[in-house]
């Protein structure tokens, strides 16, 4: 059993890796976006400063939204999710190591990357300890809730917007708390509760996210 | 214990509740909202501080409550629809959402009117609004998720899933927005919220609310109707309806 | 009433705009959803009945010429 599933694992890390340019366009995007505001909203250190932590949830989130697809999109049409539902695993084991690997090779990087952002932005170091904290603690989440929304959008030719219609309500709350702990750090104020708050969604989100998404791709595969 | 529902996941028998229950809900709830906006509007005495403007609230408190009532109601519709693989059950989940759109529209559309005179501004991020707009987004996205699919068999399963996650985060925006709120604007006017009311301004906004919800039931169980049509439409009964309905000329 | 004649009634003490907007606007909102459901309720059925007359001419057309109907099924 364990070796089934360390196989797709391999199997999709070896994949991602194989498609870079796909891996890296949702980066580049996310870099670009975050340079339009300075550019936007005027270079000062201290509007950045507190624009920052916002600017670089909602890039983050905007530019998850472009690469989400990805998650269920090839295995669906080449017909191996339909093998993985054959195969008597359960669904929901499998879509939960397809959520890790999607994690890992799409915001694993945006982690990364998230230092050169903060410079661009001017955040202090505390802000940007909080800003790690909150990436490593909501980016699953991301990853696991809009992969249900992938689930269900992804026997549609033109899902891609459609998806981002039904994962932005979603995302609210997390872009709430996120950047308000980044801001409380600004201001030397504790943040564990809003960090605690995210976790308790992450811990939610991990108990009820698989078995939404092995129902979800059932539906898609009907 | 629950086999006398089971007839009506069968659509024809859906059908028929329907039927019968459509005029219960629909003249009971117009009545209600007509009694309620006319004593709402003329007969409630002034508020002291907001004066004659605080009388939307005869319609933006009961758009307000409801359109978070029937995201639920959506939402346990679909539940059921899962569970017990009922097919009547998404219909009806379905068929609550235009209206749940549509009471949630007039929530933030009071919201913004009575804001105007209160706050200055027809906008004001305030909570209570602001996460009234969020489930307006969730409604649309449930609503555009099934219109999607050409099969609505399919369509209906895919919208609950997305409805029952929307029900599990709209406690958690409510609250996150509520909170943000807070953190943002510090002491906003919330009057808003609760007036102090007295007893003769609740009476017409508990008959509004009766209403109203009367009013979305009746909506609710005319979209019914057309949801089990729209699935159903080669079946022998529905022919007869049709007949029935518009007159046999089109008969061969 | 709580005002002293229409004229007033209509003025809501200076917010007549707002109330009367807010009221107007969900009327409409209520009326069209009523209407709306009602049309296409009306268009389902007749659809419906085109749909079934479609299908009975088809079938009568079946049985009509029969050799015609079973070339059919042996092509497809």
């Amino acid at each position: 059993m364990n070796g089934l599933y360390q196989g797709i694992f391999k199997r999709d890390i070896a994949l991602a890796f194989r498609q870079r340019s796909e891996l890296a366009q949702p980066l580049m995007f996310l870099l670009m976006v975050i340079t339009l505001f300075p550019l936007g909203i005027g270079p000062g250190p201290m509007t950045l400063q507190k624009i920052g932590p916002g600017v670089i949830w909602i890039a983050a989130i905007l530019s998850s939204l472009l690469a989400m697809e990805r998650i269920f999109r090839d295995d669906f049409w080449d017909g191996s999710l339909e093998q993985y539902m054959l195969s008597g695993l359960p669904v929901s084991a499998i879509a939960g190591v397809k959520v890790l690997v999607h994690w890992l090779v799409s915001f694993l990087p945006l982690a990364l990357f998230s230092p050169l952002l903060a410079l661009f932005l001017n955040l202090t170091v505390d802000m940007y300890v909080a800003l790690m904290l909150t990436l490593v603690l909501g980016t699953p989440l991301l990853s696991l809730v809009g992969a249900i929304a992938v689930g269900l959008t992804v026997g549609l030719q033109r899902g891609g917007v459609l998806l981002a219609l039904l994962l932005i309500p979603v995302f609210i709350p997390l872009l709430i708390f996120a950047t308000s702990a980044v801001d409380s750090a600004a201001l030397q104020l504790p943040y564990r509760a809003q960090l605690a708050i995210i976790g308790a969604m992450l811990l939610l989100a991990m108990a009820a996210a698989p078995f939404a998404i092995a129902y979800a791709l059932k539906v898609s595969q009907n | 214990m629950w086999k006398w529902l089971h007839p009506y996941a069968k659509p024809e028998r859906a059908y028929q509740l329907c039927v019968t229950l459509q005029p219960y809900f629909l003249w009971p709830g117009i009545l209600c909202l007509v009694i309620g906006s006319i004593w709402g509007l003329a007969f409630a005495p002034q508020d002291y501080q907001q004066g004659d403007s605080f009388r939307i609230i005869y319609i933006h408190v009961p758009s307000a409550i409801l359109s978070m009532s029937t995201y639920t109601a959506m939402a346990v519709a679909a539940l059921v629809g899962i569970v017990w693989q009922w097919r009547t059950a998404f219909m009806a989940m379905i068929a609550m959402a235009p209206i749940g759109a549509v009471v949630t529209f007039i929530a933030l559309f009071t919201g913004a009117a009575w804001g105007k005179p209160m706050w200055g501004a027809w906008w004001v991020w305030d909570a209570r609004l602001t996460s009234e707009l969020i489930l307006l987004f969730l409604y649309l996205g449930v609503i555009a998720l099934y219109g999607a699919f050409e099969d609505k068999q399919q369509a209906g399963k895919a919208a609950g899933v997305m409805a029952l996650v929307g029900v599990v985060n709209v406690p958690i925006i409510h609250y996150s927005v509520e909170w943000w709120n807070t953190l943002h604007q510090g002491a906003t006017i919330s009057k808003f919220d609760k007036p102090s009311i007295a007893p003769e301004m609740l009476w017409p906004l508990l008959i509004a609310l009766l209403g109203l919800a009367l009013f979305i039931a009746a909506v609710t169980v005319m979209r019914m109707k057309n949801e089990i049509i729209r699935r159903e439409y080669h079946r022998p009964w529905v022919k007869a309806l049709a007949a029935q309905a518009l007159g046999d000329n089109h008969a061969v | 009433m709580q005002f002293d004649n229409l004229a007033d009634f209509f003025a809501m003490g200076g917010y007549a705009l707002y109330v009367w907007l807010s009221f107007g606007v969900s009327l409409l909102a209520l009326l069209w959803i009523v209407l709306d459901s009602a049309a296409t309720h009306k268009k389902l059925l007749k659809t419906a009945q085109s749909e079934q007359a479609r299908q009975a001419r088809i079938d009568a057309a079946r049985k009509a010429k029969p050799i015609n109907s079973e070339s059919e099924q042996a092509g497809s």
